[in-house]
């Protein structure tokens, strides 16, 4: 019925769109799967749920609250709403300190504790991941 | 005073294109040859433009601070060097740098095109000069570089101390030279679909431009990466972070680009994706520019932002996306070719295989880099997307992309056949066997591991003997796919083979475990131009008793007040040590992190290896001429 160039053309076609969909499908299956949501201390509260997945959190490390161990450090984020303790063990960036903002990754053991597995760098003393920021305005 | 000179010496380049603009027209259809006129004002652009970035350099050098990006920036007591790469490291200055090389760019182009079509010349003049406007009105209207503050300060904010280091001054400019040399392809792609003229004559007058900003653009985001591997003092060499993921996503594209002009310069084929992917190019640098300095991206190093900005390159974006495509689809006639007979064996079906990778490979990084945008702006959920999503979706498809790799260039132009071809499966078989051989004893993941190798080995050992087989036929291509399976193995192995240890130690504590023994000995303390150096001092016992001393280093900055930490690093060919020492306010521990990096050297020599391979083929075309 259609000569063998319209039918090659046809398979081409076919076999791009194809693989096209095959790997936008790819893409946003893995993106559902490894992506990390943000959260601050006060939206941790009202969560209604905990599960396994990775996330981060974010707001102010609270003052006099760094306990450092050979092995741990432990301290408390603050949104100056709501509280959450964590404890991690790893690299400690030079821009932590007490009453400056801080972004961790982790997993989530309750909603009033948090176990770090990466503290983020920040380059700039005054640099606050917009996160923090609009944490901090929203309260 | 040198303020005042840049500032009126740049209002004078951006006159200089209406000038431009004004004669070309003229001259388009007038006569023969390409009017003096010009050339003579493209010059003076140039010039113009020169002689206000030294204005700045100026103003940095003797601290005028009554210039606000110098005030922002800079400081009395920096060093001369970082005063002078200081005027690039910010937004404003960065800026009038992009500028510099554009009309740089553009005045090579004249002078090296004598040969071609006046009217191309004059198009391609045409489109630059509307990049070049635009930058202009950027640059003048929303980050002069010569605003004044009065009164004037005594001071300076001082530049971030991170950005005080030899690799990160010269990293901006080679990688805008890069990004710039885009936009060269994308003014005389636009030129040449404008007039009909893609075809072999354009590829291989293109070409060279396309391998020159390729290797600028691959030798700054080399230089990037070796910056945040020691300065950054996270021990590895790429994080997926939104700042480098828009640098390797025009890489991507003009890595493809430059492999696809070679086909149409060979063939006569794939005149439409050259296009597409100049144009892509172009619009990613610009995209690159926009998402570092807009501030909109969530990341590690958004140094500058400013959102009125960060609308104004929007804007000009889209109406260089919307010009392009305008001239796109109602100038370029893809003529009837009688249908192109394309083999599937042979070397350009290879060669667009490869393509298409490289272009799931960018889809993949431009998805993971914006995703997150969209989202916030839609649901304003904040979220991130981390190396997981890249690993996951870019690592299996490295596979077949290798194993490519390798077939293509045994192959023929036009029509190829697989006999007398017994040798790659050959090849590959060793590759197996000498993967299996490594992988076994290592309590790795096997199957993934495995596969990657012997993938990467099969083109790292194909390359090797093509170097004997073809002495120097095709050498440049051959040296840049040796470069890369080379890259690869080494990420492999440093990957597998890495070792790190974290723990917080006070002075004089010792760390043991079972493969190292780490002492503090103590620290001592130096006073420096601009900051204080606090230097500790570890000795590294490992467990066949040879020993180490590590010195890494914190540095407290007068100002601006930032601590940053100096890893000491200690390499040789086989394997780097990598120690970094950081301090947490009011608190007697330190935290120590200590790692063994195989292989690290190898990855930067592969990277210039690949640039090396760039380099010839601009040699070799001279050389032939």
């Amino acid at each position: 019925m259609y000569g063998r160039k319209v039918k090659l053309r046809f398979f081409f076609v076919f076999l791009i769109l194809t693989i096209l969909s095959l790997s936008i499908f790819l893409i946003l299956k893995s993106l559902e799967e490894n992506v990390v949501y943000f959260k601050s201390p006060t939206e941790i509260k009202i969560l209604s749920e905990i599960n396994n997945n990775k996330i981060r959190i974010g707001g102010m490390v609270k003052e006099n609250s760094i306990l450092i161990e050979e092995k741990k450090l432990k301290f408390v984020v603050t949104d100056f709403k709501n509280e959450i303790n964590v404890v991690y063990s790893g690299v400690i960036p030079n821009l932590f300190a007490e009453g400056k903002g801080v972004v961790a990754e982790g997993f989530l053991k309750d909603r009033s504790f948090f176990s770090a597995t990466k503290i983020l760098a920040k380059h700039d003393e005054n640099y606050m991941p917009p996160e923090v920021k609009k944490a901090l305005e929203e309260k | 005073m040198a303020s005042l000179v840049g500032y009126y010496s740049l209002l004078s380049g951006f006159f200089c294109s209406f000038l431009i603009i004004y004669f070309s027209i003229i001259n388009f259809n007038d006569t023969k040859i390409l009017d003096k006129r010009i050339l003579s004002f493209t010059f003076f652009q140039f010039f113009f433009v020169v002689i206000s970035f030294f204005g700045l350099i100026i103003s940095f050098v003797v601290s005028d601070f009554s210039n606000e990006t110098v005030f922002n920036h800079s400081h009395t007591t920096k060093p001369l060097f970082y005063k002078i790469s200081g005027t690039w490291g910010n937004h404003e200055g960065s800026l009038l740098l992009w500028l510099l090389v554009l009309t740089l760019f553009i005045y090579l182009f004249l002078l090296k095109s004598v040969e071609q079509k006046k009217s191309y010349r004059i198009l391609t003049l045409l489109f630059q000069e509307i990049i070049i406007i635009g930058f202009f009105v950027f640059l003048i209207k929303t980050s002069n570089p010569f605003n004044y503050i009065t009164p004037i300060p005594k001071e300076g904010l001082g530049l971030n101390p991170i950005l005080q280091d030899p690799a990160l001054a010269i990293h901006p400019p080679v990688l805008y030279l890069g990004y710039v040399g885009s936009s060269i392809i994308f003014s005389s792609a636009l030129a040449g679909v404008t007039l009909n003229y893609i075809s072999k004559d354009w590829a291989k007058h293109i070409k060279n431009w396309v391998f020159i900003s390729w290797i600028f653009l691959t030798l700054g985001i080399l230089l990037g990466s070796i910056w945040a591997y020691y300065e950054l003092g996270w021990g590895g060499f790429w994080f997926w972070d939104p700042v480098e993921n828009v640098s390797l996503m025009p890489w991507l594209s003009l890595t493809t680009l430059l492999h696809c002009i070679l086909v149409l310069e060979k063939r006569n084929i794939l005149n439409s994706w050259a296009i597409i992917l100049s144009i892509t190019t172009f619009a990613l640098s610009m995209c690159g520019t926009f998402l570092v300095r807009s501030g909109i991206l969530n990341s590690v190093h958004t140094f500058a932002n400013d959102p009125e900005r960060g609308l104004f390159i929007l804007i000009f974006l889209f109406i260089l996306i919307f010009l392009s495509f305008f001239v796109f689809f109602f100038f370029h006639k893809n003529e009837n070719k009688t249908l192109i007979n394309l083999n599937w064996v042979s070397k350009e079906t290879a060669i667009l295989i490869n393509n298409w990778f490289m272009m799931y490979f960018l889809i993949v990084v431009l998805i993971g880099t914006v995703y997150p945008i969209f989202l916030e702006v839609i649901t304003s959920e904040k979220i991130s997307v981390g190396p997981p999503f890249f690993h996951k979706l870019i690592i299996p498809f490295l596979i077949p992309f290798l194993i490519f790799m390798a077939i293509g260039p045994q192959l023929k132009w036009i029509k190829s056949n697989l006999k007398n071809k017994l040798y790659l499966i050959l090849f590959l078989i060793i590759s197996f066997i000498l993967t299996v051989l490594i992988v076994k004893n290592l309590s790795i993941n096997f199957f993934t591991n495995t596969i990657l190798l012997t993938a990467a080995f099969f083109l790292f050992f194909i390359t090797i003997r093509d170097f004997f087989k073809k002495k120097f036929n095709n050498l440049s291509q051959n040296i840049a796919h040796f470069g890369f399976s080379l890259l690869i193995l080494s990420i492999l192995f440093n990957n597998i083979f890495s070792n790190e240890i974290i723990t917080n130690l006070k002075i004089g504590e010792t760390f043991v475990s079972d493969k190292f023994k780490i002492s503090f000995k103590d620290i001592n303390q130096k006073d420096e131009q601009n900051y204080k150096a606090i230097i500790g001092k570890f000795e590294v016992i490992d467990s066949k008793g040879s020993n180490l001393i590590m010195s890494p280093e914190l540095r407290i900055y007068n100002q601006p007040n930032i601590v940053t930490s100096e890893a000491d690093i200690k390499t040789n060919l086989l394997t780097d040590k990598f120690m970094t020492m950081n301090f947490v306010q009011n608190q007697e521990y330190f935290n120590i992190r200590y790692q063994i990096k195989p292989f690290m050297v190898w990855i930067w020599i592969s990277v210039i290896l690949i640039c090396f391979g760039g380099l010839i083929s601009l040699f070799k075309k001279k050389y032939e001429n």
